[in-house]
C-alpha cells in the first residue's frame, strides 16, 4: 500500500524538521545526528512508496498527489545531493518544511479520480513531468541559495563576526550551489519542456502554444535561460542574481499554477 | 593515590627554555620509563607540546618531582627552577581538567591541545606507565573537555586581528586554498597578517610597496611576486583578498576602482583589510555588492567582541572544571577506603571459616541444608556487624574526619598488619566498589 510508506515518510520528515526547527531555535544542541538519518530514511521509503505507486494500477502521475510527492522526493534528493557536496545542512531550512507540506498533502490521496487521456503517450508524459520537476526543484534550490547568499552578504558587511547567521556556509559556497543548481536544472527544465511540446503536439496539433499555462511555461524559461546567462558571462551573483531568481521562480509558480486556467494542460482528462 | 604534576608552559617559561625542555616523540617512551622508575613513583605520562611540557604523576607520599627535569635533560637545576610550576593533588587535578579543556592554552579554546593529552595517554599507557589512577584521571579528564567543549562556546570564537581576517576572509571565500592575497605596503602588520593568511592556505602573494626593494623582500620571504608601485590598481584584479598598510594621506582606493575591479571580475567578491591609519581604502567602496571592506576599528571590534565572549565562556568553562574537580575529589577518597572496606571483609571472613572448620567437627553428620543454614547464619551475623562501619566508612570518606574514622577502623580490627589488604589495593578497588 504506497499510502502506507508514504506516511512512513512523512513522519521520518516531520522527525527531520523538528530536529531542524529546534537546532535553528538553539545552536547548542546539535541534532544533526537525528535530523540527517531521519530525512535519509524518509527518503528511502518515500523511494519505495513511488515504486509501488509506479508498479500498481494506479494511472501513473495522474493526479496532483502524485505529482506532489514526486516533488518532494526530488527536492529532498537535492538536499542530500547538495548535503553530501558542500557539507552544509543550510538548504534544509526551507527544502524540509516544502518537502514536508508536499508530502503531507500527497498523502491524503494518491488515486486519480480519472486517468490521463489514453491517446497521449505514456512515456512522454512521464519524462516531460520527472524533468520538469527536477527542474522545478533545481531552481527552487537556487532561488533559496540566493536569498542565503544576500543574508550572508548583508550579514558580512554589518561587520559582525558572530550571531544568529553566522552559522551558514561561506558567501562562495552558497554562491556555488546557487550557479550549479541553475547549471543542473537548465538542460532539465528545456528536456521537460521539449518533451511537453511532444505531447501536447500530438494531442492538440498548435493550437497548444496560445494556452496561458504554455506561455507562462515558455516565460519561465526564457527568465532562466537570461539568468543562467548573465551568471555565466557577467558573474551576476547577490542582489541582481537574487531578483532575477525570485522572478524566475516566481514565473514558475505561476506557470505550475496555471493548471487550473489551462484548457489542454490538465492531470486529470476532463 | 597522590597526583603530582610539574611543568613549564608559555607562561611561566620563555621559549628558549621550552625549546631545551621539549621531548621529541621518538624519545618520548625513554622519558617516561625514566620517569616511572623514579623512586616513589607509581605511575607517570609526560605531555610535551610547543607551549608546555609536563609531567604527571600518581607517587607515593613524599617523592620528589622536582629532581626529574634537571636530571632527564642535564640542565643545572637553578636555571629551572624559577619557571616550572607544581601541583599536588586537587590543584594537579584541575590543571590536567583545564589543559584538556584547552583553558590553560595560550590562544584559549584552539582544539589541539586535546588530541595532544591523548596521544601523550595512550603512549604512557602502551608502555603500561598509565593504569589506574591516573587512567582514572585521565579518562576524566577527556570528559570533562568533551562537557566544556559541548557546553561552552569556547572553541567557536578567536581573538586577534588576524585571526578575525582569516575569519571573515573564510566565511567569504570558504576556503582559502587558492586564493590570493595582494599586500598593499609591506609592513610588519601586513607581514603577519599575510603569515596568517598563508598558514591558512592562501597561496598566491603579490606585494606592492612604494620601496620596490621591500616589497621585493617580502615578496621573495613568501614565494610571492612583487608588484612596481605604478601598477598599483592593475595588480588589484588578480587578488581575492587586499591588505592595506600604507602610510598613504589619501585613500588608495576609491568606489571607481572598486566598479572596475568587479567588472574586470566578473563580480567575483574581493576583501579588503584595510589596517591603515589613515584609511587606505574609502568607505564607499564597501557599498559596492560583492565589495567588503573592513578597516582597523571593524576588525577590532570583531576581535573584542569576540573576546568578551570569550572571556564569558571561559569563565563558565572554569565553572564547570571546579565542579568536576569537586566530584573527581570526592570519588577518588572514597576510592580511598576501598582497599580498608575489602581487608575488613576478608579478615571477617577468615575468622568466620576458620570458626566453622573449628566446630563442624562437633556437628557430626549434618544434612546439605543444616550446613547451608549454617552458612547463611553465619554470613548474616558479619554483613550485619560490618554493615555500621562500613557505611560510616563511606559516608564519611569525603569530609574532614575521613582519615580519622579510616584509622580507628583499621586500628580497632587491626587491619595494619595485614599485608594481603595492601596487596589487593593495588588489584581491583574500582572494581570491587562498585559491587558494594
Amino acid at each position: 500500500m504506497p499510502l502506507f510508506w508514504l506516511r512512513v515518510a512523512l513522519t521520518l520528515y516531520g522527525v527531520g524538521l523538528l530536529c531542524a526547527v529546534v537546532t535553528l531555535w538553539d545552536s547548542r544542541r546539535r541534532l544533526m545526528g537525528v535530523m540527517l538519518p531521519a530525512a535519509g530514511a524518509g527518503i528511502v521509503f518515500h523511494f519505495v512508496s513511488l515504486t509501488e505507486t509506479a508498479m500498481s494500477d494506479i494511472a501513473p502521475l495522474s493526479s496532483l498527489h502524485q505529482i506532489e510527492s514526486l516533488l518532494a522526493f526530488l527536492l529532498m534528493t537535492f538536499f542530500f545531493v547538495i548535503y553530501a557536496r558542500y557539507k552544509t545542512a543550510s538548504p534544509g531550512i526551507a527544502v524540509f518544511p516544502l518537502a514536508f507540506l508536499l508530502t503531507l498533502s500527497a498523502q491524503s490521496s494518491i488515486l486519480a479520480t480519472d486517468s490521463v487521456a489514453p491517446q497521449v503517450s505514456v512515456s512522454w508524459t512521464y519524462m516531460h513531468v520527472g524533468l520538469i520537476l527536477l527542474g522545478y526543484s533545481a531552481l527552487f534550490v537556487s532561488f533559496f541559495a540566493s536569498i542565503l547568499y544576500l543574508i550572508q552578504e548583508r550579514n558580512l558587511k554589518a561587520k559582525g563576526v558572530g550571531g544568529f547567521w553566522s552559522r551558514l556556509p561561506a558567501l562562495a559556497t552558497i554562491d556555488e550551489i546557487g550557479y550549479r543548481c541553475l547549471l543542473v536544472g537548465f538542460p532539465f527544465m528545456t528536456f521537460g519542456l521539449i518533451a511537453g511540446s511532444v505531447v501536447a503536439e500530438a494531442r492538440y496539433g498548435a493550437r497548444y502554444f496560445s494556452d496561458p499555462k504554455i506561455l507562462f511555461s515558455i516565460v519561465m524559461w526564457v527568465l532562466y535561460t537570461v539568468l543562467l546567462y548573465a551568471r555565466w558571462s557577467a558573474g551576476w551573483r547577490g542582489r541582481r542574481a537574487a531578483y532575477m531568481a525570485a522572478f524566475a521562480f516566481g514565473t514558475a509558480i505561476v506557470a505550475l499554477a496555471a493548471n487550473s486556467l489551462s484548457s489542454v494542460h490538465r492531470f486529470i482528462a476532463p | 593515590m597522590n597526583f603530582k604534576l610539574i611543568g613549564v608552559n608559555h607562561n611561566t617559561a620563555p621559549l628558549e627554555v621550552r625549546e631545551r625542555l621539549a621531548v621529541s616523540e621518538e624519545r618520548l617512551p625513554d622519558a617516561i620509563r625514566m620517569l616511572v622508575e623514579q623512586p616513589g613513583v607509581d605511575e607517570g605520562m609526560v605531555l610535551s607540546t610547543c607551549n608546555r611540557v609536563e609531567v604527571l604523576t600518581s607517587t607515593r607520599q613524599g617523592t620528589d618531582l622536582r629532581g626529574f627535569f634537571p636530571r632527564y635533560f642535564g640542565l643545572s637545576p637553578d636555571a629551572l627552577n624559577s619557571h616550572i610550576y607544581e601541583f599536588e593533588q586537587r590543584e594537579a587535578v584541575r590543571h590536567v581538567f583545564r589543559v584538556a579543556s584547552s583553558l590553560d592554552s595560550m590562544v584559549v579554546g584552539e582544539p589541539q591541545i586535546l588530541g595532544q593529552v591523548k596521544e601523550a595517554y595512550a603512549v604512557a599507557r602502551g608502555l603500561g606507565a598509565v593504569h589506574s589512577a591516573l587512567d582514572a584521571l585521565l579518562s576524566r579528564a577527556f570528559a570533562v573537555a568533551k562537557r566544556v567543549r559541548s557546553e561552552t562556546a569556547i572553541g567557536s570564537s578567536s581573538v586577534s586581528i588576524s585571526a578575525v581576517a582569516v575569519q571573515l576572509a573564510e566565511r567569504i571565500f570558504g576556503s582559502l586554498k587558492g586564493r590570493t592575497v595582494y599586500l598593499v605596503g609591506a609592513g610588519k602588520m601586513a607581514e603577519l597578517a599575510a603569515r596568517h593568511l598563508v598558514s591558512h592556505g592562501a597561496e598566491n602573494i603579490l606585494v606592492c610597496n612604494r620601496t620596490h626593494e621591500r616589497a621585493l623582500q617580502l615578496a621573495e620571504a613568501f614565494g610571492g611576486e612583487a608588484v612596481p608601485y605604478e601598477r598599483l590598481h592593475e595588480a588589484a584584479e588578480r587578488a581575492d583578498i587586499v591588505l592595506t598598510s600604507t602610510g598613504a594621506a589619501e585613500p588608495l582606493f576609491l568606489r571607481e576602482h572598486g566598479e572596475a575591479l568587479l567588472s574586470r571580475r566578473k563580480n567575483r567578491p574581493m576583501f579588503f583589510i584595510d589596517i591603515a591609519v589613515p584609511r587606505n581604502v574609502h568607505p564607499d567602496l564597501g557599498r559596492l555588492d560583492g565589495m567588503f571592506v573592513y578597516d582597523v576599528d571593524d576588525l577590532q571590534s570583531a576581535a573584542s567582541n569576540n573576546t568578551a565572549e570569550r572571556k564569558r565562556e571561559a569563565q563558565r568553562a572554569e565553572q564547570i572544571v571546579e565542579l568536576e574537580v569537586d566530584r573527581f575529589a570526592v570519588r577518588m577518597k572514597s576510592l580511598h577506603v576501598v582497599p580498608t572496606i575489602l581487608s575488613l571483609q576478608e579478615y571477617c571472613e577468615t575468622i568466620r571459616q576458620a570458626e566453622i572448620d573449628r566446630i563442624r567437627g562437633r556437628l557430626g553428620s549434618i544434612t546439605p541444608e543444616q550446613e547451608a543454614a549454617i552458612e547463611a547464619m553465619t554470613r548474616g551475623i558479619i554483613n550485619k556487624l560490618l554493615h555500621m562501619p562500613i557505611t560510616t566508612l563511606k559516608s564519611t570518606a569525603a569530609g574532614p574526619e575521613a582519615a580519622e574514622v579510616h584509622d580507628v577502623i583499621r586500628r580497632i580490627f587491626n587491619l595494619n598488619r595485614d599485608r594481603k589488604g595492601e596487596d589487593l589495593r593495588k588489584e581491583s578497588p574500582a572494581k570491587k566498589e562498585t559491587e558494594d
